[in-house]
Formats: structure tokens, C-alpha cells, sequence
């Protein structure tokens, strides 16, 4: 009985502390941090925070445009943000708030920045590339000892791709992480805004077209796991979390991950905070403790992809750390570009072309 | 002042049927009338970037009222109109044999139903709203278990030696149809049993005593009397069927383009929410102009037929 009450009155005292220093309400892709990360927040400052998640981008813009998401910190991929921050939807971020920015990779920060214009926009979390995922074994059945499994030319040569229909090949469904690495495939600069050169991407994914099993996004990491599909084009972290699905399923399956020599678009999560955030201080205070070395390095062991924080590198699982799909070489990473942010016009032709590639038409 | 005394003194006069009738109205007006006459307005406005991802219709500015109409949504569905007739024909076609079959499923089902014992027409009535209870994803999710290539099905008919390889069964029109009719059944079985558990089994009877046969009972008794569940029915799963956006996306291969993933791109790959907007104002004049007029039609005939004079007197 006494035992009973003694622990009552921790749990009174422990949520009286937990609304002392008030709320903070994170908005964050699923899957997308350390399992205790909030919970040792929380734990360390009493604030009280609501942890909801999301799988698109897509999803987080319409409801941050619809306003007053409820939201204090939201991470957005660098364009998305780039274009709610011309929309009025995310303030400027104050990098003297967070002691920890010193931590932060100088040259993934500036090439996000560049990518959006913008140096306030928010910091880089994560960031990673789109690149092909392949089943070892059936590939070397179907193309032999020639299979370009340093190309996209595996996925986007029509003669490699029938000879792979049957065990299953996959596109993401997302034109502005697809279409850019097609352009660079054809030889083009991958960060064009010419319109002219997505329509002949477009024709490129046409002849593709009828060898493939399906164009998603979510749905080939545990097909890939499963040995459903061989060959697919997917961001880095996902390959890796069906690479490491297979593995723990023992099912013989061996996923590798490249980055085509072609190039590839590198893409940059960002910590970015809604103009109309309410408890904007325990914002600063959670992006501060993000940023510590620890803090980011536990995360990147839990999700399998690139930090923006560099002082992290440190305590990150050397496997991630010489992982040339997570951490590129320096010869790979002169093949990375970043798109820009396209206009409305853009966006209406890149979105047609790739409406008349999923539907066959 | 005076008359809101009036109107307060007047209150106990409204009757508790007025209630009742006034509260779903208002809801009915509130969620149902309002986000449509929105949707309306926004298919008349101009995209832009910010909150709301439109301009305003219309306002008041520094120079005093504005409006800021357009068409242009309606002229550039138009000019690409090749890129939405296709999928709206897709549409149209999964939600017309999605309909077919579950009408054929729920034609027998609702009969049998309907002339179970009173004690067994709960339990099976029971039976066939289970599945409203989980979650529609959870039940497509579990399809996809049983579809995939390693799933039940194919392991299980690997194991008989029924096939020699695993069939390819998802990503193709059978498993949207399995998904669409497994999700619709139930709004078809439920007004089919409404009409057929209060058809007179004396008709039936008499009918078979005056030398009937079981065909002829049906196409003369049975078949006219359960029309309106037929209709209700095939109204209740064509119609949300059209607009499915889910199933096709969760059980069907890319080739498969329809309506619900055409209004998915344009609200939030292009940020087009005027462009939206014009569509389902277009689909739902196109779904809804046919069934109104349908009616009206009806409700004439059936005008002339109890005055027994012709249309133009009117």
C-alpha cells in the first residue's frame, strides 16, 4: 500500500515536472530516429513532447499548407522546404540559439543551402542519394559476369531490363528523385530545369516501361527482402534496410546498393520550424540536442543514413562510416549534383511526363 | 429586443420531431453542402505559392472589393483533356464490374439471408458487417499476405503441387477487383436484405400454386420487388468505388491509372489545388447529372401515369 502511494506521488511529481517546462510537438518521418532519442529528451528537460510521423513529403506540405499545423518542428526534404519557406510556412532559423551548429558539416549544410537559396532555412538531419538495389545472386543468373551493376544502365537499358522482367523490377514513384538521374544517364547535367530534356526522359522510362513489376515507393524494400523483385531503383536507406531485412530472414538473399557512376541526385532532410510554432524555445532546445555528437551518432546507427553533424562521425558505427552507399568516396561524391527547386511550370511538365510513364500511355 | 423576447418565448414550441429532422439537416449542411460549395469556389481560383496555395475569390484590398476569377482550371482540362478521360474511363470501368460482381455475389447472399430463421438472419447479418469493425487497410494489407508471390496461396499450391511456380497475382486487374468487391459486398448485401427480408413469401407461394415456374417466379415477383435494393445498392458501391484511390494503389500495377491517383498528383505533386478542385467538381457533375435526371424522368412518368394525362399539360 505504502509502495502504491510512494509511486503515485513519483508519477505526479515526474508529470508535474513534465509540464513545467511545457510542450513540443515534432512532426518526423516514420522510422526516422534512434528508438530513445525522445524519450532521453525527455527524461532530460521535463518537456513534454508529441511525436507523430509521416512517409511523404507530399503529406507534410499539403497539411503545413493547409496552416496552423499544431507543429514546432517538422523535417522536410531540402525542396519541400525551399518552397514552404516561399509560401510564408516555415520561419528563419536563429543558428545563435543552438550552440551545438558547430558540430554540423560545413559542406552538406552549404549544398543544401545552395540547393534552396537559403541559409536560413533550417539544418541538414540526414542526407543520402537514389541509387539502384540489386538481388546478387539473380542478377548474375540473367546477365552473367557482364551485369552493369555500376550503371543505371541495369534498370534503364531496355535489353537488361527484359531480361530481368521476370524477377522483378521496380521504380520509385517519385519523379523528382527519378527523372533528374535519367537526364544524367543520357549524358545531360542532371541538374537542368530544361524542360526539353525530361521529356526525353520520359521516353527513356517508356521502353522500361513494359519490363517492370511496378513504380512505388515503399513497397520494394520488403519485396526486395523477400527476393519478390531483383532489381529496383531506391534511396540508399531503404537498400539498406532490406539488405539487413534479408539478413535477419536468413533467406539467402544478398541485397547490394550502388551509386551508378553516372551520378545520382543527392537529397537533404531538414529540422525546420512552422512560422506559427507556439513553443519555438523547446524547438531551439530539441535542435540543440540533436546536434550534439552523441545524440546525432546514436540516431545514424539506428537509421542507416548520413548525418549533416560531423562532430557524430566519431561515434558512428565504423561499418555505416566506410560504407560507400552511406558515405561516398571522394571520387563518388564529384558525381553527386542537387537539383534546384522547380517553378510551378516545371513542375506541371515533370509531373505529366512521369503520369504518362506510370500509366503506360 | 423585443423580438428575441418573442423568439425565446416561441422556443418551447419547437417539437421534438423538428429536432430531429433539423439536426442531421444541419450536419448534412454543415460537412456535406459547405466542403462542397468550397471545393466549388477553389476550382475558380488561381494557384499560388502560400496559405492557402490560392488566391482568395474574392476579398477586400487596398483598393477596396476585388474579385479574381478564372476559368483557366476548366480551359487547361480541356487542352490536356486525353490525360484525364483515360483515367476516368479506367474509373468508371473498375467501379461498373466492381459493382456487376458484387452484385452477383450479394444477389444470393442477401436471398439466403433474407430466409434464414429470425435467430440466424442476426448472427449472419452480424457475419457480414464484421469486417467494417478492422480497419479497410489492415484487411488489404492482409490481402496482399495471401496474393504475393511467397504468399498463402502460392506457397500453399507450391506445397500440393497444384503449380509448378509461384502466380503472379498482385499488381494485376484480379487483385484490385478481389480488394474492390472483397471492401464494397457488404454495402451491396445490406440494402438487398432490406427489400428481400420484407417480400411477402405468400406471393411466392401463390405463385407457385397457380403453376409458377422457379425462373418464372423470379423475372415476374422477385426480380421487380428487390429493384430498389438493386439500385441502392449498385448507387452505394458504384459511386465511392469511382473515387477509389487505396485499393488501385495498394493492390494494382502501375498501368492502372485512375481518377483518385490523377486528383492525388495534381493536389499534391503539381500543388495544383484549384486544378483539383475542377476535377471532382467535373467527375461529380459527370457521376451525378445522369442519376438526377435519371429521377426526374421517373417521377415524371410516374406524374402522368396517376393523372393520366399527357406531359405538356403540365
Amino acid at each position: 500500500m505504502k509502495k502504491t502511494l510512494l509511486l503515485t506521488m513519483i508519477g505526479v511529481l515526474a508529470s508535474g515536472a513534465a509540464y513545467a517546462d511545457g510542450k513540443l510537438n515534432i512532426y518526423n518521418w516514420s522510422d526516422y530516429i534512434a528508438e530513445d532519442t525522445i524519450a532521453n529528451f525527455k527524461a532530460e528537460t521535463g518537456i513534454d513532447v508529441t511525436y507523430d510521423v509521416y512517409d511523404s513529403n507530399e503529406v507534410l506540405e499539403a497539411k503545413m499548407s493547409a496552416g496552423s499545423s499544431g507543429y514546432d518542428l517538422v523535417v522536410p526534404t531540402a525542396d519541400f522546404l525551399a518552397r514552404g519557406r516561399q509560401s510564408g510556412v516555415y520561419a528563419d532559423m536563429d543558428y545563435s540559439r543552438i550552440a551545438n551548429v558547430k558540430n554540423q558539416n560545413s559542406q552538406v549544410q552549404a549544398l543544401a543551402n545552395k540547393q534552396m537559396q537559403d541559409e536560413k532555412a533550417g539544418l541538414v538531419y540526414m542526407w543520402g542519394t537514389t541509387g539502384i538495389a540489386y538481388n546478387e545472386k539473380k542478377i548474375a543468373e540473367r546477365l552473367g559476369e557482364k551485369a552493369p551493376t555500376d550503371s543505371w544502365g541495369l534498370i534503364l537499358d531496355p535489353a537488361n531490363a527484359a531480361k530481368l522482367a521476370d524477377c522483378g523490377v521496380a521504380i520509385l514513384d517519385a519523379p523528382t528523385d527519378v527523372l533528374p538521374n535519367v537526364i544524367a544517364y543520357l549524358g545531360q547535367p542532371g541538374d537542368t530545369t530544361d524542360a526539353k530534356l525530361f521529356e526525353d526522359a520520359g521516353a527513356v522510362l517508356n521502353k522500361v516501361r513494359p519490363h517492370l513489376r511496378y513504380i512505388h515507393s515503399s513497397q520494394s524494400i520488403n519485396d526486395m527482402a523477400n527476393g519478390d523483385i531483383c532489381a529496383a531503383i531506391m534511396w540508399s536507406g531503404d537498400a539498406f534496410q532490406a539488405a539487413a531485412r534479408a539478413e535477419e530472414a536468413k533467406n539467402g538473399h544478398v541485397i547490394n546498393y550502388y551509386i551508378p557512376s553516372e551520378g545520382t541526385n543527392m537529397w537533404f532532410d531538414m529540422m525546420a520550424i512552422p512560422a506559427d510554432a507556439k513553443n519555438v524555445d523547446n524547438a531551439y532546445r530539441f535542435i540543440d540536442y540533436m546536434m550534439r555528437a552523441d545524440v546525432a551518432a546514436n540516431n545514424v546507427n539506428y537509421v542507416w543514413y548520413a548525418s549533416g553533424n560531423e562532430a557524430a562521425e566519431a561515434k558512428i558505427d565504423p561499418e555505416i562510416l566506410a560504407h560507400p552507399g552511406i558515405y561516398p568516396s571522394t571520387e563518388t561524391r564529384k558525381n553527386l549534383f542537387v537539383t534546384p527547386v522547380y517553378d510551378a511550370a516545371l513542375d506541371r511538365v515533370v509531373n505529366r511526363v512521369w503520369s504518362r510513364f506510370t500509366s503506360g500511355s | 429586443m423585443r423580438g428575441l423576447v418573442r423568439y425565446v418565448a416561441h422556443l418551447p414550441a419547437v417539437t421534438g420531431r423538428r429536432l430531429v429532422i433539423a439536426l442531421p439537416l444541419i450536419w448534412l449542411a454543415v460537412f456535406f453542402f459547405l466542403p462542397l460549395v468550397e471545393t466549388l469556389q477553389v476550382s475558380f481560383t488561381t494557384p499560388r505559392r502560400g496559405i492557402p496555395p490560392y488566391a482568395p475569390l474574392w476579398g477586400f484590398g487596398d483598393d477596396g472589393f476585388f474579385t479574381n476569377f478564372t476559368t483557366g482550371n476548366y480551359a487547361l482540362l480541356l487542352q490536356y483533356w486525353s490525360d484525364y478521360f483515360g483515367p476516368a474511363l479506367n474509373s468508371i470501368k473498375l467501379a461498373f464490374f466492381s459493382t456487376l460482381v458484387c452484385l452477383a455475389f450479394a444477389y444470393p447472399m442477401a436471398w439466403w439471408i433474407a430466409r434464414s430463421t429470425e435467430k440466424w438472419r442476426t448472427i449472419l447479418l452480424v457475419m457480414v458487417m464484421l469486417p467494417f469493425w478492422t480497419s479497410s487497410l489492415l484487411r488489404l494489407y492482409a490481402l496482399i499476405g495471401l496474393l504475393n508471390p511467397n504468399g498463402f496461396i502460392n506457397a500453399a499450391g507450391l506445397w500440393l503441387g497444384l503449380i509448378d511456380a509461384p502466380m503472379q497475382m498482385m499488381q494485376t486487374d484480379f487483385s484490385i477487383y478481389i480488394g474492390m468487391v472483397l471492401t464494397y459486398l457488404p454495402l451491396m448485401i445490406l440494402p438487398l436484405y432490406a427489400v428481400m427480408v420484407r417480400l411477402d413469401a405468400d406471393l411466392l407461394a401463390a405463385a407457385a400454386d397457380l403453376g409458377a415456374s422457379g425462373p418464372e417466379i423470379f423475372r415476374t415477383i422477385i426480380l421487380p420487388l428487390t429493384i430498389p435494393g438493386i439500385v441502392a445498392g449498385s448507387l452505394l458501391v458504384f459511386i465511392p468505388a469511382v473515387g477509389e484511390f487505396v485499393i488501385p494503389a495498394l493492390l494494382g500495377g502501375p498501368d492502372q491509372l485512375m481518377m483518385g491517383k490523377v486528383l492525388w498528383t495534381e493536389f499534391f505533386r503539381n500543388r495544383d489545388w484549384p486544378v483539383a478542385s475542377a476535377i471532382a467538381i467535373l467527375l461529380l457533375a459527370i457521376l451525378t447529372v445522369p442519376i438526377i435526371y435519371a429521377r426526374y424522368q421517373d417521377g415524371r412518368v410516374t406524374a402522368t401515369d396517376r393523372s393520366e394525362r399527357p406531359v405538356e399539360a403540365k
